[in-house]
């Protein structure tokens, strides 16, 4: 498998000329655009990692005169701080990227989706956002970008949840398909992008696909934006190049004892320290949204699993089976299990009850419920009984 | 069309149809549950669940559209693993005291858990876990929240066929819920009382207020006269609850049942809808006498009719600014409860406070009419207990009686003879059709003309009917409409009655005279009827009522014998002095919210 080991990279926070790579951008067909895109390997940069360049050209050749671009901000996942500052940031390459997006799909209007609990950004992103219209104005592109605010539920960063949070509706997810791309907000096709992914999709319009290519592995190409925390020395934010191993991540932010880092927040994995060296950080090895917490032998993990499952049990929007009821009975299994009130082979059956959730689930939360749940339980096994 | 695979067979299918249907198609059956042939798809139970090859993960068979090449396995080993997980999480969070719910055996997660969850439950009892107190607020049905399984079944009912949505999902995670605005009690809440969702809850979480045992107390008590009233939708629906296909009429068995229970008196709604006939006909013709020619400006037309109990309080509702146009009509169960208490206690020598009055009603709604202050005109409460036709299948079980082996009998005399004008009052457009039959007559003296009296307009299952009338060769009294053409409207389910409402107050429609049932179909589909209910049961009831008009000899309701002598011996004239006092009401406005 490649591994790159670790580097720092400097894309998403270099201030650049961003007029300039909206006009070139603007001086581009549609297609060359996409092209771009296809060519540079970017994956959603969310946590699903679904290449961005198809979900633009799925949209692109929808016939629908009313298209939108929908920028996923309502940064949800247990463990994930990276948009907040991305936005706080570089607000206009967040703009840009949409209006790029917008220029590749046909799409005039944008929606930003703000996570309630950062709504304290709005006055500032307001002003960049003025300027930012003012600037795509002058060049004479239509473009027009407004904000809608969440209200603190897990579910609506799910896409379809969102588009019904921003409708007006319950934030419960639909059904798929249809997909955004045919049939998205307000029923238009849509493309909804991560605030991370739209501003490396245009840093990739500045550089080039090809050139952003030579970042990363096959599976993984680029950089990405980290949210690191639990036990470290530097906790913070962090731009590295995908394709290094969880071993080489500890070396770097490790307190000198880490026994398990959770990889992709309350929806990712856990990686035990037996697997620290064959696990890469990536689409080949764990995925994730930025999400990378560190555990030292101080941490229970039965602590840390039921911290999960009660975060699940709470978030789940509550409409299927499998996840309403499943993490309620994930999370009182391992407790009876941990009080004795339930024989330790119990936890084989709620494995399987995972694997179920994982399969039956209608949407992203419930089927990621196991993750966490089976990596936890397989290679912490005793924490959890003892 | 589409061609795939199921379990190995092949289908060949329209583009569009679920997975669900296509196997269907097959005869291969693949259990659901949120699924219901009424409502939208949901895909949330996730019980349908099936195996596509390639998939990552299972499909909801209910919500995936076929597609080209598509190879489905419905019942793999991955499937019945996750289905049974499904049922078994659906059992730990239901309270399941199977033996003292009102819904056993008639309980479509019974039925799943029959079949995939039988011996010992993997899954921890949630139920502890949630405190729960059942909400009986409402005079019409129960609802139990520890029995529900958050299929939102109910919740799609109340929006999308009544657009009431009295109820919605509240909450999330562990703590979603069906819950009504700001969780009122259901008596205080915008609720028409229709029955609709109780009608489609696969489990006993909403259940009809049942009264079956004081209707016994007072079948027993040998000092009270028990008279029965059977409304006509009832006839035609019995049956299915008492092993019968959908369709059938019972109307003579169901007769002889009501008297072998012990009922002193088994007399028909279907008197008082012919009774209606005649005072809503004639309030009609002298609305528009009123305004037409005398220039009334307190009197409104379209008139509405008043017979659907849901329809009078949606409109109480959502539109008070038009409660002058309903009609002040009493619907026939309470027509009959205030001459039970008046006429027939006078005609039969029987102390009206000695009498108990009681309806089989497809209603879950006419429980709370009945209950409503202004239906005490004779002194008492003009009906004292309403039942449903469920709760009447019920009783017979209880009494032991061999349905299918009954002779037919007649109903009793005095208030039980009818005319086919009646019986139509069941379906939707039959309200209609019967005040077109009599209307017209008294107007030009002729009948309807319409072969076989058949007034085929305002017939069918089309949410918004519409037909226009025109009256030709008038009586000299009535010649103001001599050439007008009288605009009526039909509408059922509240969701169309809404639509139709709307156009009508905001001046985008006019018309005369509408009709509106606010169940499905009329009363055949009402919230009291056998469950389940679908398009086609709801179809082959209202065959079976047109063919039980169309065998009657008397189809007019002015030509009923009892009627024309009802008049003659107490009530006087239609609209009369009396006729005001006993047989007409006033609504209320009720809050919005």
């Amino acid at each position: 498998m490649e591994n790159k080991g670790l580097s720092k990279v400097d894309l998403i926070f270099e201030e650049i000329n961003a007029k300039e790579v909206l006009q070139k951008a603007f001086a581009m067909t549609s297609e060359e655009i996409i092209q771009q895109v296809l060519e540079s390997g970017l994956k959603g940069r969310g946590g699903a990692g679904f290449p961005t360049g198809l979900k633009w050209k799925y949209t692109a050749a929808e016939k629908e005169s009313e298209k939108y671009i929908v920028c996923n901000a309502d940064e949800g996942e247990p463990g994930t701080f990276k948009d907040r500052e991305i936005l706080d940031k570089v607000p206009y390459k967040v703009y840009g990227g949409m209006a790029i997006a917008g220029k590749a799909m046909g799409a005039r209007k944008g929606f930003i989706y703000l996570r309630g609990e950062y709504r304290f950004l709005l006055p500032q992103l307001f002003i960049e956002l003025h300027k930012f219209h003012k600037m795509i104005k002058e060049i004479g592109f239509d473009f027009q970008i407004e904000y809608r605010m969440g209200s603190g539920a897990y579910i609506c960063g799910e896409e379809s949840a969102l588009f019904e949070s921003i409708e007006g509706f319950r934030g419960e997810p639909r059904n798929k398909p249809p997909y955004p791309t045919t049939s998205g907000l307000f029923s238009k096709p849509t493309s909804i992008n991560n605030v991370e992914t739209l501003v490396t999709a245009m840093m990739i319009i500045k550089m080039g696909g090809a050139e952003y290519v030579k970042l990363g592995t096959k599976d993984s190409r680029g950089s990405k934006v980290f949210s690191i925390s639990g036990d470290t020395p530097i906790p913070g934010i962090f731009e590295l190049e995908l394709g290094m191993s969880v071993q080489e991540f500890v070396n770097e932010f490790g307190d000198g004892d880490t026994k398990a880092v959770q990889v992709g927040g309350a929806s990712g994995f856990c990686v035990p320290r037996k697997r620290f060296i064959e696990t890469i950080i990536g689409f080949e090895g764990v995925p994730t949204g930025g999400s990378m917490k560190l555990f030292n032998s101080s941490r229970s993990m039965y602590n840390v699993l039921h911290n999960y499952l009660e975060f699940f049990t709470e978030e789940s929007c509550g409409q299927c089976t499998p996840c309403r009821v499943g993490c309620q009975q994930l999370l009182k299994g391992i407790e009876k299990v941990k009080k004795g009130e339930a024989k330790s082979t119990y936890l084989n059956e709620l494995i399987k009850l995972a694997d179920t959730m994982k399969v039956a689930s209608k949407c992203g939360l419930g089927q990621s419920v196991g993750n966490a749940f089976r990596s936890i339980v397989e290679n912490f096994r005793e924490e959890v009984i003892y | 069309m589409i061609t795939l695979k199921i379990n190995d067979q092949l289908a060949k299918v329209k583009e569009g149809t679920t997975v669900l249907n296509a196997a269907k198609s097959l005869g291969i059956n693949i259990p659901t549950l949120c699924n219901h042939q009424d409502l939208c798809v949901a895909g949330n139970c996730r019980v349908c669940v099936v195996e596509q090859k390639g998939a990552r993960t299972l499909i909801a068979s209910c919500a995936m559209p076929v597609s080209e090449g598509m190879e489905i396995h419905t019942n793999s080993l991955k499937v019945r693993n996750a289905r049974k997980h499904i049922v078994e999480l659906l059992l730990s969070e239901h309270r399941a005291d199977c033996t003292k719910c009102y819904k056993n055996q008639n309980c479509e997660l019974q039925t799943l858990a029959n079949e995939f969850s039988f011996g010992e439950h993997i899954f921890f009892d949630l139920t502890e876990d949630h405190p729960y107190s059942i909400d009986r607020s409402s005079p019409s049905f129960s609802k139990d929240d520890s029995k529900c399984i958050r299929c939102q079944r109910c919740v799609r009912t109340c929006a999308e066929l009544q657009h009431v949505s009295a109820i919605a999902v509240s909450n999330k995670g562990s703590e979603m819920k069906v819950s009504s605005f700001h969780n009122r009690p259901m008596s205080h809440v915008v609720c028409t009382n229709c029955g609709q969702c109780v009608n489609r809850c696969p489990t006993g979480a909403l259940t009809e207020k049942t009264y079956i045992d004081q209707v016994w107390d007072a079948i027993y008590d040998p000092d009270k006269h028990v008279v029965v009233q059977t409304a006509p939708a009832v006839r035609v629906a019995l049956g299915e609850d008492l092993g019968y296909d959908p369709g059938q009429r019972v109307t003579g068995k169901m007769v002889t049942a009501l008297r072998q229970i012990g009922f002193d008196s088994v007399l028909d709604t279907d008197f008082t809808a012919d009774l209606t006939i005649m005072e809503e006909g004639t309030e009609l013709l002298t609305r528009l006498k009123k305004i037409l020619v005398d220039g009334d400006k307190k009197l409104a037309l379209p008139m509405f009719t008043s017979c659907s109990p849901g329809w009078i309080k949606f409109i109480e509702h959502k539109y008070p600014q038009m409660l002058n146009n309903l009609s002040t009509c009493k619907s026939p169960q309470q027509m009959f409860g205030a001459l039970a208490k008046t006429f027939y206690a006078q005609k039969r020598n029987i102390d009206p406070s000695k009498i108990v009055s009681v309806s089989v009603m497809p209603c879950t709604a006419k429980k709370f009419e009945a209950d409503r202050p202004e239906m005490r005109s004779s002194g008492y409460k003009d009906v004292d207990f309403v039942l449903t036709t469920r709760e009447l299948a019920v009783m017979i079980r209880q009494a032991g009686i061999d349905f299918r082996a009954l002779e037919e009998s007649k109903y009793d005399s005095i208030m039980g003879s009818s005319t086919g004008a009646a019986v139509i009052f069941g379906a939707t457009g039959g309200v209609m059709e019967a005040a077109l039959r009599t209307a017209y007559e008294i107007v030009t003296g002729r009948s309807v003309p319409f072969k076989n009296l058949d007034i085929t307009p305002v017939r069918g299952m089309e949410g918004v009917k519409e037909a226009t009338i025109k009256i030709e060769g008038t009586k000299k009294e009535w010649n103001f409409l001599e050439g007008a053409e009288l605009k009526v409207a039909i509408a059922h389910g509240l969701v169309n009655a809404n639509k139709l409402v709307k156009a009508v107050s905001t001046g985008k429609a006019s018309y005369h005279f509408i009709e509106i049932m606010a169940c499905p179909g009329g009363c055949i589909g009402g919230g009291g009827q056998p469950i389940p209910t679908n398009i086609d049961i709801r179809k082959k009831r209202m065959e079976a009522i047109y063919s039980e008009d169309s065998g009657m000899s008397l189809r007019k309701s002015h030509e009923n014998p009892e009627v024309i002598a009802i008049y003659k011996e107490f009530l006087e004239e239609p609209n009369g002095h009396k006729s005001h006092e006993l047989l007409h009401t006033h609504y209320v406005q009720r809050e919005s919210y």
